[in-house]
This record gives structure tokens, sequence and C-alpha cells, in this order.
């Protein structure tokens, strides 16, 4: 049988999963099922990063990007972004429930003493306090409001990012939900970024797995513009190596070497979650980054 | 590939006829040779059909942009790639307006535009594309371009400078070697900093690389006026009157987001 192979067009971006399989919650819709015990991937020690971030000066990456697990867990995370924007822009995919006002202060210096953007994205799932509690765990809603206000008087402009779990809510109401909520907290000028479910990980059982026929066949890539997914412009570094999306870490054949060059090799779209990158496109993408064929 | 000595370079003009007169008075008074524009003729502003003219009139060198090749081909919309519902409600007002007001003719000649061109300038292989050298609707903004990307860029496209538009903010960053990138920035619309004037660059490179961001003040109240007759969204006239971006948010980089109003 004939895959449908992806190639690298270009290194873009860059992401590191900074903490490994670690968080603080144990969200029922995670994709690689992050909890406070999974420890099944290890922090990313700056020394690793450093590396990583001189070999893709001469590749030319545009962006780096750093999720986890939660990333605030790290004890260096704010040494880790203070270097990363000395190469690029950077952006952190955060639950917004572990900031003090040190790493605050010190993120907003590093961005003002940096030509980049310092863009931070936090996670929350329902602009009511039941709808997201019983995503991210009991209390979890008041903790992520008063991460996001804790930014904003810092004069973040976080980008909050919602997963859309429950498939009967329009994205108009979805949106404007969260709108409304954001004012509420002081965040006048609030960035909503919904993205789809990955039905794979802690989400395939809330829910449910993918279905027998949503996978990508090779007849579907033909005049598909392969630059909506991710796999076409990043890759991702992790303790194991370097692996194709930080969507697939966990399956064995993600990882595709152990440097970034190694990692240039093609990727066959084998897996079921790459039905959902397909259907939305570059959903791990920040908007201002997202482009399409012509 | 045609040698040029002083050149003016804008895009983004938005329908905006009135600053493009004025830019291209303003080079021409400033002693450009040529005149280039980087696509993006509609959206946004009134009466399309005045701006194509006057590229035509004045044989300005104009490539396509993203908007062009929609209007030109006359696809569904306009791909900024917008999912913010707000910022879609008002692309496409603006779209069905400029489709709606751009002659067979006009769409014909956006339709056969270029999507680069090359020039050269003094010593310099001058690049010029829309967003980038590999995609017409690709951002570069300033705060989310590493260095060592647009070193790439000139590298895979055998360029000592870029030139590009798209974002609607100039920028510009020396790179190695001597080689260069300018965002030549838009005549359009101003450019989310509170004043009403809007951009061009005037480039020249007699020895060293030289780009001079020039504003130009034009009779915006006139053009204001114009788009309230054309019953365009009040919310694009509060940006030609104000200097602050009303629409079109989503895309902003946080850096950049962050220095305007809404």
């Amino acid at each position: 049988m004939r895959l449908p192979i992806v190639p690298l067009a270009h290194l873009d971006d860059l992401w590191f999963q900074v903490t490994g399989t670690l968080c603080n919650l144990a969200c029922t819709h995670c994709f690689i099922r992050c909890t406070p015990h999974n420890r099944s991937f290890g922090f990313l020690d700056l020394g690793t990063i450093r590396r990583s971030l001189d070999e893709s000066v001469p590749l030319g990456v545009k962006e780096y990007y750093f999720t986890g697990g939660e990333p605030f867990l790290h004890p260096d995370m704010p040494a880790i972004l203070e270097l990363t924007l000395r190469y690029g822009p950077a952006t952190v995919l955060t639950n917004g429930t572990l900031f003090n006002d040190e790493i605050l202060r010190r993120l907003r210096a590093a961005e003002d003493a940096s030509p980049y953007s310092l863009e931070i994205r936090v996670s929350i799932d329902g602009y009511r306090r039941t709808e997201n509690d019983a995503v991210r765990g009991h209390g979890t809603f008041d903790r992520i409001l008063c991460g996001i206000r804790q930014l904003v008087e810092r004069e973040f402009m976080p980008i909050i990012t919602v997963t859309k779990t429950d498939d009967n809510q329009g994205d108009a109401d979805l949106f404007d939900g969260f709108v409304r909520l954001m004012r509420e907290n002081g965040y006048t000028r609030p960035r909503v970024k919904i993205l789809p479910t990955l039905r794979i990980g802690a989400e395939a059982e809330r829910r449910r797995g993918y279905g027998t026929e949503e996978r990508v066949s090779m007849e579907m890539l033909e005049g598909f513009d392969q630059g909506t997914l991710l796999c076409n412009h990043a890759r991702i570094v992790s303790d194991r190596g370097v692996h194709v999306c930080p969507i697939l870490i966990e399956a064995s054949d993600s990882r595709l070497g152990a440097t970034l060059a190694e990692a240039e090799q093609p990727f066959a779209l084998t897996h079921q979650a790459c039905f959902t990158c397909y259907q939305y496109g570059t959903i791990c993408s920040n908007p201002t980054s997202q482009s399409h064929d012509v | 590939m045609s040698e040029c000595r002083k050149i003016a370079v804008f895009g983004g003009v938005y329908n905006n006829h009135l600053a493009l007169t004025a830019a291209l008075e303003d080079a021409r008074r400033r002693g450009a040779d040529t005149a280039f524009c980087l696509g993006d003729m509609g959206a946004f502003g009134p009466h399309p059909d005045r701006t194509i003219s006057i590229l035509r009139e004045h044989d300005v060198q104009c490539i396509q942009g993203n908007y062009d090749n929609s209007i030109g081909n006359e696809l569904p919309d306009c791909q900024c790639g917008y999912t913010d519902p707000r910022d879609n409600h008002f692309a496409r007002i603006s779209y069905a307006y400029t489709l709606a007001n751009t002659s067979l003719t006009n769409r014909e000649w956006l339709r056969q535009l270029p999507a680069q061109r090359r020039v050269r300038l003094g010593k310099y292989r001058v690049f010029m594309c829309h967003g980038s050298p590999r995609r017409t609707n690709e951002f570069l903004w300033e705060s989310t371009t590493s260095t060592h990307f647009l070193e790439h860029l000139c590298r895979n496209y055998d360029a000592d400078v870029i030139l590009a538009t798209h974002t609607g903010i100039k920028w510009h960053r020396p790179l190695a070697d001597g080689r260069q990138f300018v965002n030549v920035g838009v005549l359009g619309r101003p450019e989310n900093d509170g004043r009403t004037n809007v951009w061009y660059a005037l480039l020249s490179a007699e020895s060293d690389f030289q780009v001079e961001f020039v504003p130009v003040a034009y009779d915006h109240e006139r053009l204001a006026a114009q788009m309230r007759s054309e019953n365009l969204p009040g919310e694009f006239v509060a940006t030609i009157l104000s200097g602050w971006w009303t629409t079109c948010l989503e895309v902003l980089p946080a850096k950049e987001r962050r220095r305007g109003r809404y």
C-alpha cells in the first residue's frame, strides 16, 4: 500500500517538549495524558535547549514554541525563554496556574529586551466554571482566570486557547462567551483561538476515539495544500530526541532522529490524529503565522 | 533584470487612490526613477478602479498580492485566512465591495500580474514579493520573524535584498553579509499608531544600501467622505480618521498588537 507521505518543506517552527509529560493538572481531554505523575517523558535542560537553538540558526528556523506538560513546572522556564528570545520569537503553551510575580517580571523584561514577541497561550475550556472544571479539574477555572489577570497586569496579551470539548456548541457562541468573560476579568482586547479536540490519549476515553474511516489517504493529499500540516514545517525536541510533531510524541515512529538535521526526513501520515490536522489545518500554530497556497 | 538607481516601493493600496497619488508625486519629487507596488490594490477603501487606473497610467511596476489574485480570479474570499468571526465579517464586506466595483478589464489586469519581480539596485540583487518569496500570503512581522529565517530566504532565492509588504506595518532589518530585508509598509491605511499618514519606502544603493521610510500625508478626510458615501463600514472610516486599526486585528503578534488601541 502506498502511504501518504509529507516531506519537511522547511523547518519553520521548532517546538520543545520542555517538561515532558508532567503537568500539575490532569485534563480529561489531554491527547498525551499528562498528569502530575506521568514522567514517561522528562524535562529538557537548558544545555539541550541551547544546543537545539544553535543548530536551528543555520537551518533558518523562524519561530520557537514550548509545550509540555505544563512548561512552568520547569524551574528554568524564565531562563529558557530569556535565552530563546535572543534567537527568535517564542510562544509558550500554559495552563496559566503557576505564575508568580518573579516569573512574570522576568518574562516582561525578556520580551521588552528582545525585538521578538513572547506569545503566551493560556488554555481554558469553558467560559462557565462548570464546563471548564469538568475537563480541567475542580477549581481550575478560578485559578486560570487569576493567571490571566496577572498576565494582563504585566501588559501581556495572552492568546486564550479553547479546546472545543462539546461538538454541539457553535464557534461563534464560544468566541462571544470567552470575549465577554475576558472583558469581565479586565482583559479588554482579548485574543481567542478555538481548537478541535484530538481523539487520542485521554480524549479517546472521555468521548470517543477516531472511526476507522477517519484517516488520511494518498488520494486526500492530491492537490491538498500540505503547508497547512504541521509536519510539513515543524519538528519537536523531547528528552528522547526529535519527533515529527507535538501531537504524536508517544507514537513509536514519531522519533525521527537525535538531531534536527536527522529529523528532516519525510513522515507518513498513518496516524488517525493526522486526520484532525488535515481537517482543520495547522491547529498548533499561532494565528499570526498561518498562511496557505494562493 | 532591470537596473535601477533610486526606487520608490510600496504595497497595500487598499483602494486608497488619494494616498497613491500623493505618494507618486512625492516619489517623483525625491528623484525616484521607478515606482513599484507589491500588491493588494483593493480592499478597505472606495472606488477600486480609480487605484488601478492610476497605477497603469503612471506605469507603476506591480506584482500580485493575495487580494489581487482573489479579485482577478473572482475567488470567494480574499485569502487572508482569518478565523476570528469579527475579522471575517469585515473582510467579507470589503471583499464583496471591491469585487463588485472592479471592472472586468481591471480584473483581467490583476489576474496577469507577476507574483514576484527581480531588479538590480546598484550592486544589490533585489527580490520583490508580496508576503514572502515562498508564499504570497505569508505574514513577515518584525516581531515574529527571526533574522536567520530571513537569511535563509536570501540564500534560497539568490537575493541580497528582499522587499515585501502584506502585514501593513513597515520595518527593516540588516542581515549578515550586507543583505537586507525591508517590509515597505502600505499606502492603504495608517499603520496603527494613531497618526493618519501612510508610508512608502525609498531605496537607493549608490554606494551602500539605503532605505528611507517616507511618511505620506494626504487628504484623508476626503477619503473618509468617499468611503461614507459608498456605505463602507464606519469601522474602516474610523481607522482612516484616527490612525488606529479597528479590524483585521487577529493576525497581529503580541508586540505589534500592544502598540495599537484596539
